[in-house]
């Protein structure tokens, strides 16, 4: 297996933290990659060395076959990276914008005219080309960012966080880019707090405190969960079940927190009580209880806390 | 007066020939969380700012906590806490520098500020934190912080502009858990974000399309009316039927 991405033992300190502890992982050449995670995880650390803007301090990778400390300058050349806040500029039409990465490529004459022209048409941009970068919506300028990223044809993408702050139809326009990036043979390392986009990667790590605390298939995740699950629904008199996070969970349970508009509560499998008398006797208003399959949310819930690890705040 | 936190009547604001928000009724009562939902440039910060005393309306009324929002702007500000969708802190002062900052600019005296401090930093569990460097927290405190600013001077209306952007499930669940307690004490929260999931624990809703309220109710009403599972579907539903052409932009 050809690998885009060969990590080992890579370790990283910032800001007086040690933000990556020894990382080992390998991304496989193409594949839709996802890195998820807490605040503070480690994400975004990865992403910039990856992108060969930090040195790691300890460990070796490789990026595309060569060594990224050694070969950066060319890796440059074959990477291409979205950084977590808006990487444009604002004052620039969307035309000069793409301009602008295409001549730091060194992407010119008709090569360049017809890139410009492919990547308007793919992040569908084309009756904007005039217009500045910072009039646009959030979601439009979240696809120009990436067209911008693409000028130079990268064989690795990075993109770190690309949906925050763009709404649910303009997010699911973007993840359809994405894909079809992917079914083009180009390997994407993508981070994102949003679950549903979590379960659209072809393979994940799970980042917490700088280490891997889970990798798979988001089917092989959802398999591994050690819970039995259920869903709390409201009775008519209450909008909605809250249940808050200071509160010891139900007997029994290890978990309890809302989720998709109820509760969701996790038992361990071997627990034989029945459920229902137990969560009505510390969730008021309770009516239906429904054994339910996890979702990736429902993962990660499990794997941060359900572990005895601190997420914060 | 009406007894409303928060009444819009018909608000419109137009920027030339672009209408931004196109006559929308609002009514949010007293510690309701309001989740005011919408597409990118669907005008839902040019709403906020003409609520917030910070934009004129260019036709229609409203009030927030009881004040006119064209004549009455600088009573409403003492009234309303802001937390953008940007951060909005001094990344290079420490947490407590930040605390004390926003504290005097709201004008809290001395002896009401080091209360004040006191109680946030205990509600949000800042107290380890004071004598941190802002910029160098994990995302979620540095968002944590700028409600803990927001909320400093006890404002009786919180405008929270997708205060859980970038926030991971587990830290996105604890900040509900802390909007619903503000509610519970009186505290009435209108809130905008993006996580579909999050916002069916709004008391109600809106979701707003080409700057006009295209649905508007509690989250269990909505779906029944609209015939579907989640919050999530009926906001794609939504704005497959209603929106025009992606021509708009935002201001």
């Amino acid at each position: 297996m050809v690998l885009a991405v060969d990590i080992r033992n890579l370790s990283k300190d910032h800001a007086g933290e040690k933000a990556l502890r020894g990382l080992t992982v390998g991304v496989p050449e193409p594949c839709l990659f996802g890195i998820i995670g807490a605040d503070g995880a480690g994400k975004s650390t990865l992403m910039t060395i990856l992108a060969t803007l930090w040195d790691a301090d300890q460990g070796e990778a490789k990026v595309l076959g060569r060594d990224l400390r050694k070969d950066f300058q060319s890796l440059r050349r074959d990477i291409g990276y979205m950084p977590q806040r808006f990487s444009l500029y604002q004052d620039l039409s969307v035309m000069e914008n793409l301009d602008f990465f295409a001549d730091i490529f060194g992407v010119t004459g008709t090569l360049k005219a017809k890139r410009k022209k492919e990547l308007l048409d793919f992040a569908a941009l084309t009756p904007f080309t005039r217009r500045r970068a910072g009039q646009l919506s959030g979601g439009m300028k979240q696809k120009l960012a990436l067209a911008c990223t693409l000028v130079h044809e990268p064989k690795l993408l990075l993109l770190d966080e690309p949906t925050v702050g763009v709404d649910p139809v303009a997010r699911r326009d973007f993840w359809i880019m994405l894909k079809s990036l992917r079914a083009r043979g180009i390997t994407l390392i993508v981070s994102t707090p949003y679950m549903d986009e979590a379960a659209l990667c072809d393979e994940l790590i799970l980042l917490h405190e700088g280490s891997i605390l889970a990798r798979g298939k988001p089917s092989q995740l959802i398999a591994a969960y050690p819970y039995r699950l259920y869903r709390v629904d409201a009775d008519a008199d209450v909008p909605t079940l809250t249940y808050p996070a200071s509160k010891a969970p139900p007997e029994g349970f290890t978990l309890i927190y809302p989720s998709s508009g109820a509760l969701h509560a996790a038992e361990p499998k071997a627990e034989k009580r029945d459920p229902f008398n137990r969560l009505r006797a510390s969730v008021p208003h309770s009516a239906a209880v429904t054994l339910i399959q996890p979702a990736l949310e429902d993962c990660f819930f499990a794997l941060l806390t359900g572990a005895g690890k601190s997420t914060q705040p | 007066m009406s007894g409303y936190s928060i009444e819009t009547t018909h608000l419109t604001r137009k920027f030339g020939a672009f209408t931004a928000v196109d006559g929308i009724d609002v009514k949010v009562a007293a510690g309701e969380v309001f989740g005011f939902l919408g597409a990118n440039g669907a005008g839902k910060t040019t709403a906020i700012r003409m609520l917030c005393g910070l934009l004129v309306p260019t036709s229609g009324s409203g009030t927030v906590a009881g004040f006119d929002i064209i004549r009455e702007s600088a009573q409403i500000r003492t009234r309303i806490g802001y937390m953008s969708q940007k951060f909005s802190l001094y990344p290079d002062l420490t947490v407590a520098q930040n605390l004390k900052l926003y504290g005097r600019l709201y004008g809290l005296g001395k002896a009401d500020l080091k209360n004040r401090i006191q109680s946030m930093s205990d509600f949000l569990g800042l107290g380890p934190l004071l004598d941190k460097v802002t910029g160098e927290l994990p995302w979620g405190w540095q968002q944590r912080l700028s409600l803990a600013c927001a909320n400093l001077h006890s404002p009786k209306i919180l405008f929270l502009d997708e205060p859980t952007g970038s926030v991971d499930p587990v830290s996105r669940r604890n900040f509900w858990d802390l909007i619903h307690q503000l509610s519970g004490q009186g505290t009435t929260v209108f809130i905008t974000s993006h996580y579909m999931d999050e916002v069916e624990y709004c008391h109600r809703l809106s979701i707003m399309i080409d700057g006009r309220i295209a649905a508007m109710g509690t989250p269990r009403a909505l779906k029944t009316e609209h015939a579907c599972a989640s919050i999530h579907e009926l906001f794609l539903k939504l704005m497959e039927t209603n929106s025009l052409p992606a021509t708009r932009s935002a201001p």
